[in-house]
C-alpha cells in the first residue's frame, strides 16, 4: 500500500507521535518546529482527504488491517472530512501564533510542554472526528479534554487554575456520562463500530436501555459542547486560558463535540428514533433559544472582552443546536455551516484579543478604551469579526443566518424567524459596547504609547479574519460541504 | 468603454478615491484634489451610461455567486440610473462644500471624514445598480455601517447617543424586517432579481403578500416611515456636509429608491393593485407626511426642522409609489430627484449659516438675509421646491403625484398632498420672512459677519440653480421615470 492509502491513520498519528517526541526534545524551538511540521502535515492530509471524499465518497480505513466491525475503523465522510479540515486548519494557523504569544504568557522552560500538549489536544480532536468506533471516540475525547485542562491551566492569571479545575470537573462528568451511554449501547448491540451499531439497533427489542443511552450521551456531549445551561465551565476557561489556547479551543473544541452529537444522533440512533419517537426536537429548540437569548444578554454586561465573547460563543452554540432541532436538510446545513463559520470567526476574534492582551496587558473594556487610536488595524479586525457575529452580509455569519432563517421558514415557523433575528440584535448590543469603548474614549494615559500588534501575531489573526470575510462571499467550500454532510446525515446519500 | 466596465468603475472609483485620500493624509490640498477628481470622474462614468439606458439598454454585470441562485450582481435600469446620476452629481458639489465647511470650522479627523464619505458613495452606487434584492441588501447594510463614523464624527457623548439611535434603528429594522423579507422572497420566488412586472406574480396572495410588503416597507428603515423615523433627526449631530449629501440625498434616497424598486420590480404595481391588504401603506405614508410636518413646524433648531421636513418629503415618495397609479409612480421617481436638489440646498444653507454666523436656531435668523444674500436666496429657492411652487423642481413632481392621486380617485391622498403643502409653507416661509424682512437684533450688530467661505457659497448657488433648472428641463428624469414603467405616460 502506498502512503496515500494510509492518510486516515496519519491524520491522527502524526500529531499524536509529535507530542511525546516534543517532550523528549526538551527544547522549545525544536519542539515548536516538530509540532508545526506535524500540524501542517495534518492540515495537508485533511485537505487531500476532503478532496477525495468530495470526488469519490466516504473513505474507510481498517486500523491494523483488522476489518470492521472487529477492528477499529477510521471513517471519513462528508461531515468528518469538513470537521477534520476545520480543526487542522485552525491549528495550522494558531500554532505559529503560539510562538510569539506564549513568549509573554508562559514560562520559557514550560514551552516544550505547551507544544506537546497542543499536539496531543489536536490529535484528540482529530481522532474524535475521524474514528468510526464508539469507544475509540471516548478515548480521543479524553485525550483532547485532559490536554486542554493542562493548556488552560498554563494561563498566567491565577484564576486559570480555578477555571481549569472547573472545566476538569464538568468535563469529567460529561465524559462519564458519555462512557455510560457507550457502555449501554455496547450492552444492547454487542458492537462498538458506529455503523454496525446503527444496523443492530434496528433489531433491539428492549427500548429502555437504548433510551437511557441516548439520554446519557445527550447530557454528556451537551456538557462538552457547552449547551445552555451546561455551559458554566466555558466563560472562565476561555477568559483565563493563554490567548492562543482560547483561540484554538474556541474554534475547535465545542465544534468537535457538536460533531460527536450529530454522529450519535443521525448515524447511530437515526433521525427517526431521535426526532420522530422522542420530543428531542422540542427539547433542543427550547435550550437553543434559551442559550441564544440568555447568553447574549449576559454577554452585554461583561466587562472582560474574553468573557464577553465567551458568552457570545454559548449563544452561537444555540444557533448551531437550533439548526439540529429543525431536523431538515436546510436546518442541518445551517448547523454545519455555522459550525465552520463560527469557528473561523471566534478563532479570529480570540487571536486578535490575544494581540490586544500582549500589547495592553489586559482585555477589560476599561483598559482597552481608545484602542481604535493606538491599534487601529487590530480594532478594525475585531469589529469585522463582530459584524460576522451579528450576521452582516459579506461576512461568514450572514451565510449561517440565511440558512437558519430559511430552515425556519420551510417549517412555516415565523415566530422562530423573528426570534432568530431578534437575538442578532443582542449581538449588535455587545459588539457595539466594544466599538464605543474603542472609538469614543481616549486611551488610558499609560497605554497611549502602545504599538500595533507585531507581525507574528497579526498575520495569523488576519488570515482568520480573511477567512471570516471570504466564507461570507465564496461559500462553495463551506455550504457545498455542509449541504453534502446534511444530506448524508439524513440518509439521502451515503 | 463597455457598459459593464462603467458599472464596475462606478462602484470601484469611490473606493479607490477613499484609498487615495487616505494615502494623502499629510497634504490636505492633494487629498481634497483626489476627492474632487474622483467625484468628477464618477459623474462622467455614470453619465456615460445614460445614453445606453435611454436607448433601452440594460447593461448588467455579474460578480459572483454567494449561495446557489444568490448572486452579487449589478444591472442598470432607469430608476437606478436616476439615483446614480443624482448621487454622483451632487457628490461633486458636496465635495466643494465640504472643503469650505471642514476647513472653515477646523473640524478634526478630516481624512477619516473624506475616506468614509467616498466609501458611502460607493455603497450608494452599489445600491443604485443592484440587480437583485440581495445585492441591494448587502450595499444597504454597508451604507449604514460606513456612515456611522460620519454621524458620530465629533466623538462627543451627544454624537455617541445619536449614533446609537442611528445604528440601532437602521440595523435593527434591516435585520428584523428586511432580512426575513429577503429570505422569504427567495424562498417563495426562487430568485430575488429585480424584474419588470415583479417576481411574486401569483405566488403569493392575501395576508402573506400584505405581510411581505410590510416587512419590506418597515425593513427599509432608511425611507424613514413612521414609527421608524427617529434615526434621521438623530443623525443631525453629524457635520452639515454629511447631513446634506447623506441625510438629504444618498442615504435617505437609497431608502425611498429601494421602496420604489421593491414595489415596481419585486411586487409589480399590477400585482399589488389587484391585492387587498395593501391600503395601509398609503395611510401610514400619509400619516408620516402630516405628522412629520407638524413636528417640523414646532422645531426651532434649523437642522432638526430640515430633518423632519425630510421625513415628511420621503413619505411623499412612498405615498406616491403606494398609490400604484402610473402617474404617481412617475411622480415618486421625479420627487427623488427634485427633493434631493432642494434639500441639499437647504442643508448647505444651514451649514453656511453655522459656519459664518455660528447660528443653529431658527429664532436667531432675523435679518440674516441682508448679510448672507446668496445663502438665503438659495434657501428661499430650496424652500419653494419643498412647498412645491414654481419655478422650482418640487412643483413638477408634486404635479405628477397629485395627478396620479386624482386619476386613482384616491381623495384622502389628494387631501394629504394638498394639505401638507400648506404645512410646508408654514414652516419654511417664516424662515425666509425672518431672514429678509425682520431687522437684525441689536446683539447681532456686535458680531459682524458676511457670507460663508467661497466654496460653500458656490456649492449652494449651484444646487439652487439646479433646482430651478430641473423645473424648466425635467426631460431626462421624466424620460427615465417613464421607462421604468415600460414607456407608459
Amino acid at each position: 500500500m502506498s502512503v496515500a492509502a494510509h492518510l486516515p491513520a496519519l491524520q491522527v498519528v502524526l500529531p499524536l507521535a509529535a507530542a511525546p517526541l516534543a517532550v523528549l526534545l526538551r527544547n522549545r524551538t525544536a519542539a515548536f518546529a516538530l509540532v508545526l511540521a506535524a500540524t501542517w502535515a495534518a492540515f495537508a492530509i485533511s485537505v487531500l482527504m476532503w478532496q477525495q471524499v468530495a470526488a469519490s465518497g466516504p473513505l474507510s480505513y481498517a486500523l491494523g488491517s483488522w476489518p470492521p466491525p472487529w477492528g477499529i475503523e477510521y471513517r471519513v465522510d462528508a461531515l468528518s472530512a469538513l470537521v477534520l479540515m476545520l480543526v487542522s486548519g485552525v491549528a495550522a494557523v494558531v500554532l505559529p501564533y503560539c510562538r510569539a504569544s506564549i513568549e509573554r504568557e508562559i514560562r520559557r522552560d514550560n514551552h516544550y510542554l505547551f507544544y506537546a500538549m497542543f499536539a496531543l489536544c489536536l490529535s484528540g480532536l482529530l481522532g474524535i472526528a475521524i474514528t468510526g468506533d464508539a469507544f475509540n471516540l471516548f478515548v480521543f475525547l479524553e485525550i483532547s479534554s485532559l490536554s486542554s485542562y493542562v493548556l488552560i491551566a498554563l494561563g498566567r492569571d491565577r484564576r486559570a487554575l480555578l477555571a481549569a479545575y472547573q472545566y476538569l470537573i464538568m468535563g469529567t462528568i460529561g465524559a462519564t456520562f458519555i462512557v455510560i451511554g457507550v457502555g449501554l449501547l455496547y450492552l444492547m448491540t454487542g458492537t462498538l463500530n458506529l455503523a454496525d451499531m446503527s444496523v443492530r439497533l434496528q433489531s433491539v427489542t428492549s427500548h429502555r436501555p437504548v433510551l437511557a443511552a441516548l439520554a446519557f450521551l445527550t447530557v454528556g456531549i451537551s456538557l462538552k459542547l457547552a449547551l445552555f445551561p451546561l455551559h458554566q465551565w466555558l466563560p472562565n476557561a476561555y477568559a483565563y486560558a493563554p490567548s492562543a489556547v482560547s483561540a484554538f479551543l474556541a474554534a475547535t473544541a465545542t465544534k468537535v463535540s457538536v460533531y460527536a452529537l450529530l454522529r450519535f444522533y443521525f448515524s447511530v440512533f437515526g433521525e427517526g428514533a431521535v426526532f420522530k419517537q422522542l420530543p428531542m426536537a422540542e427539547f433542543m429548540l427550547v435550550l437553543a433559544l434559551a442559550g441564544m437569548f440568555v447568553a447574549s444578554a449576559v454577554a452585554i454586561f461583561q466587562d472582560n472582552l474574553k468573557r464577553l465573547f465567551a458568552y457570545s460563543s454559548v449563544a452561537q452554540i444555540g444557533y448551531i443546536v437550533l439548526g439540529i432541532s429543525f431536523d431538515s436538510v436546510t436546518g442541518l446545513t445551517a448547523t454545519v455551516v455555522h459550525l465552520v463559520n463560527h469557528a473561523v470567526t471566534k478563532g479570529a476574534l480570540f487571536l486578535l484579543l490575544g494581540a490586544v492582551m500582549a500589547a495592553m496587558g489586559g482585555v477589560t473594556l476599561a483598559r482597552v478604551r481608545g484602542i481604535g487610536r493606538v491599534m487601529p488595524r487590530t480594532t478594525f479586525g475585531i469589529v469585522l469579526c463582530g459584524l460576522s457575529l451579528i450576521g452582516v452580509p459579506g461576512t461568514a455569519g450572514f451565510v449561517s443566518k440565511w440558512y437558519l432563517i430559511l430552515a425556519a421558514m420551510e417549517k412555516g415557523q415565523w415566530w422562530l424567524v423573528f426570534l432568530i433575528v431578534l437575538s442578532s440584535l443582542l449581538a449588535v448590543a455587545y459588539v457595539w459596547r466594544f466599538v464605543e469603548a474603542a472609538y469614543f474614549r481616549a486611551p488610558r494615559a499609560d497605554l497611549a504609547q502602545v504599538r500595533e500588534a507585531p507581525l507574528a501575531l497579526a498575520l495569523p489573526a488576519w488570515l482568520m479574519v480573511g477567512a471570516t470575510v471570504w466564507f461570507g462571499l465564496d461559500t462553495s467550500v463551506t455550504v457545498g460541504s455542509a449541504a453534502r454532510a446534511a444530506a448524508m446525515l439524513l440518509g439521502a446519500v451515503p | 468603454m463597455a457598459a459593464d466596465t462603467l458599472i464596475l468603475a462606478a462602484v470601484a472609483l469611490p473606493v479607490a478615491a477613499g484609498a487615495t485620500v487616505a494615502l494623502f493624509h499629510r497634504s490636505p490640498n492633494l487629498r481634497e484634489a483626489a476627492t474632487l477628481t474622483a467625484a468628477a470622474l464618477l459623474f462622467l462614468c455614470v453619465a456615460a451610461l445614460l445614453p445606453t439606458i435611454l436607448a433601452g439598454g440594460r447593461p448588467a454585470l455579474r460578480l459572483f455567486e454567494v449561495l446557489p441562485g444568490l448572486e452579487l450582481a449589478f444591472s442598470v435600469e432607469p430608476l437606478g440610473m436616476l439615483f446614480a446620476l443624482i448621487a454622483s452629481g451632487l457628490w461633486i458639489v458636496n465635495s466643494l462644500y465640504s472643503i469650505g465647511y471642514m476647513r472653515g470650522n477646523n473640524e478634526a479627523k478630516q481624512t477619516r471624514f473624506y475616506v468614509c464619505f467616498a466609501l458611502a458613495i460607493a455603497a450608494a452606487m452599489g445600491i443604485a445598480f443592484s440587480a437583485n434584492v440581495f445585492t441591494l441588501f448587502v450595499f444597504y447594510e454597508l451604507l449604514t455601517l460606513i456612515t456611522y463614523p460620519l454621524v458620530t464624527h465629533h466623538g462627543t457623548d451627544k454624537a455617541r447617543s445619536g449614533g446609537r439611535i442611528y445604528l440601532g434603528l437602521l440595523v435593527g429594522t434591516s435585520i428584523v424586517f428586511l432580512l426575513p423579507a429577503l429570505v422569504f422572497t427567495w424562498h417563495v420566488a426562487g430568485t430575488t432579481d429585480f424584474t419588470p412586472g415583479g417576481i411574486l406574480g401569483d405566488k403569493l396572495s392575501g395576508f402573506a403578500l400584505g405581510g411581505l410588503l410590510a416587512l419590506y416597507m418597515f425593513g427599509i428603515g432608511k425611507a424613514a416611515l413612521m414609527p421608524f423615523h427617529r434615526w434621521l433627526p438623530a443623525a443631525m449631530v453629524a457635520p452639515t456636509p454629511v447631513s446634506a449629501l447623506l441625510h438629504a440625498v444618498a442615504v435617505v434616497k437609497a431608502g425611498v429608491f429601494s421602496v420604489v424598486k421593491v414595489i415596481v420590480y419585486v411586487f409589480g404595481t399590477e400585482t399589488l393593485a389587484a391585492a387587498e391588504n395593501t391600503d395601509w401603506l398609503v395611510a401610514i405614508a400619509g400619516f408620516t407626511i402630516v405628522a412629520a410636518s407638524v413636528v417640523a413646524l414646532n422645531a426651532d433648531n434649523l437642522k432638526r426642522r430640515l430633518a423632519y421636513s425630510t421625513v415628511s418629503q420621503l413619505s411623499y415618495v412612498v405615498l406616491a409609489a403606494a398609490l400604484l397609479a402610473p402617474l404617481s409612480v412617475i411622480g415618486a421617481a421625479l420627487h427623488i430627484a427634485a427633493h434631493a436638489l432642494g434639500k441639499i440646498t437647504l442643508f448647505f444653507a444651514a451649514g453656511a449659516i453655522y459656519t459664518a454666523a455660528h447660528k443653529t436656531e431658527v429664532s436667531q435668523l432675523d435679518g440674516i438675509g441682508r448679510r448672507m444674500p446668496w445663502t438665503m436666496g438659495a434657501f428661499a429657492i430650496g424652500a419653494l421646491s419643498m412647498i412645491g411652487l414654481p419655478p422650482a423642481a418640487g412643483f413638477v413632481s408634486k404635479w405628477y403625484m397629485l395627478s396620479g392621486a386624482m386619476a386613482a380617485s384616491h381623495w384622502p391622498a389628494v387631501a394629504v398632498i394638498a394639505g401638507s403643502t400648506l404645512l410646508n409653507a408654514g414652516y419654511f416661509l417664516p424662515i425666509v420672512y425672518r431672514a429678509f424682512l425682520r431687522p437684525a437684533s441689536a446683539e447681532d450688530a456686535l458680531h459682524p459677519h458676511g457670507e460663508a467661505p467661497l466654496p460653500m457659497v458656490i456649492a449652494l448657488s449651484l444646487t439652487a440653480v439646479g433646482t430651478v433648472a430641473l423645473f424648466f428641463q425635467p426631460d431626462v428624469p421624466l424620460a427615465l421615470a417613464r421607462q421604468m414603467l415600460g414607456g407608459m405616460p
